[in-house]
């Protein structure tokens, strides 16, 4: 396949994603943090987001198990079975469901924000990229891959 | 409990785009949509296949300038203190790099996989999410 082309299908499913994100309102810190919040007033919103997306990847993902390259005949890069570490899991999921819970910013929502220069995921944007660099330092494995 | 701004069908709708980008990128490119991973390993010593990463992230980008191209522009509001702000973006950068994954690496592409380690990182990262909100909200902020 041309790079131009792979270039070109990243490109397009990142905009497909964040258009996804805007529409679904998940670039609303508010409306993430009403779904966190399930001793106030709550907003489902966040699981139908996850099983719509779900539904609709589910079928594709299972076809590539019988496949050994992608329909572009790129190399599969998809997780195997890791071996790294459940506690790295654990605690790593544990760190970012607490940052996400206190701004109602996960990453993707956040670069979205980046990008239309808003103050909030600007300065959630800067302390995200410290936080990769960081892991970076402390991670010699950082070529097992879950996503 | 109560139920408030519920909503359902633009939650589906976006869902189901956020699902069909995901599905397109692994079909084609044989690669997982993972928000923390494209962008994280950007910066990372010997990561070999940075192009992609950078074409996937200007895609993303711009999804809110052609909504604003188009008439749509949105704005919200964010009562997080600028102090909170950057030590959550640090907790999640570091967070999901350790974990391997975030809400879409995990949550979306991990789960549609029928993946345990992502219905344990998904598991996690949620009950601390209902946690640090009860928290701020209930208990700190009460």
């Amino acid at each position: 396949m041309k790079r131009w082309m792979e270039y070109a299908i990243a490109a397009l499913c990142g905009l497909i994603f964040g258009l996804g994100l805007i529409v679904a309102g998940m670039t609303n810190p508010a409306k993430v943090q009403g779904f966190l919040d399930l001793a106030g007033d709550w907003d489902p919103s966040l699981a139908f987001v996850m099983a719509g997306a779900i539904a609709v990847a589910i079928l594709p993902f299972q076809s590539l198990r019988r496949r050994t390259q992608s329909l572009c005949g790129t190399p599969l890069h998809l997780p195997g079975q890791t071996k790294a570490g459940k506690t790295r899991l654990i605690i790593g999921s544990l760190l970012f469901g607490t940052g996400w819970g206190i701004a109602g910013f996960c990453p993707g929502p956040a670069l979205v924000g980046l990008a239309s220069a808003w103050l909030p995921a600007l300065l959630f944007c800067a302390g995200m990229f410290a936080g990769f660099a960081l892991s970076g330092r402390n991670t010699p494995a950082a070529t097992s891959d879950d996503a | 409990m109560h139920i408030v701004n519920f909503t359902p069908w633009s939650a589906l709708v976006g869902g189901a785009l956020i699902g069909l980008a995901a599905a397109l990128l692994a079909l084609c490119l044989g690669r997982v949509a993972g928000i923390s991973g494209i962008a994280g390993r950007l910066f990372e010593r010997g990561t070999p296949d940075r192009s992609w990463r950078v074409a996937f992230l200007l895609g993303l980008c711009a999804a809110p300038w052609l909504l604003a191209a188009l008439g749509f522009a949105f704005e919200h509001p964010s009562s997080t203190s600028p102090g909170l702000l950057l030590g959550a973006g640090v907790l999640v950068g570091l967070g999901t790099r350790l974990a391997n994954g975030c809400t879409s690496g995990h949550g979306v592409c991990g789960l549609a996989r029928l993946s345990g380690r992502s219905l344990i990182a998904v598991l996690s990262f949620m009950s601390a999410g209902f946690v640090t909100v009860w928290l701020l909200r209930h208990v700190v902020g009460a």
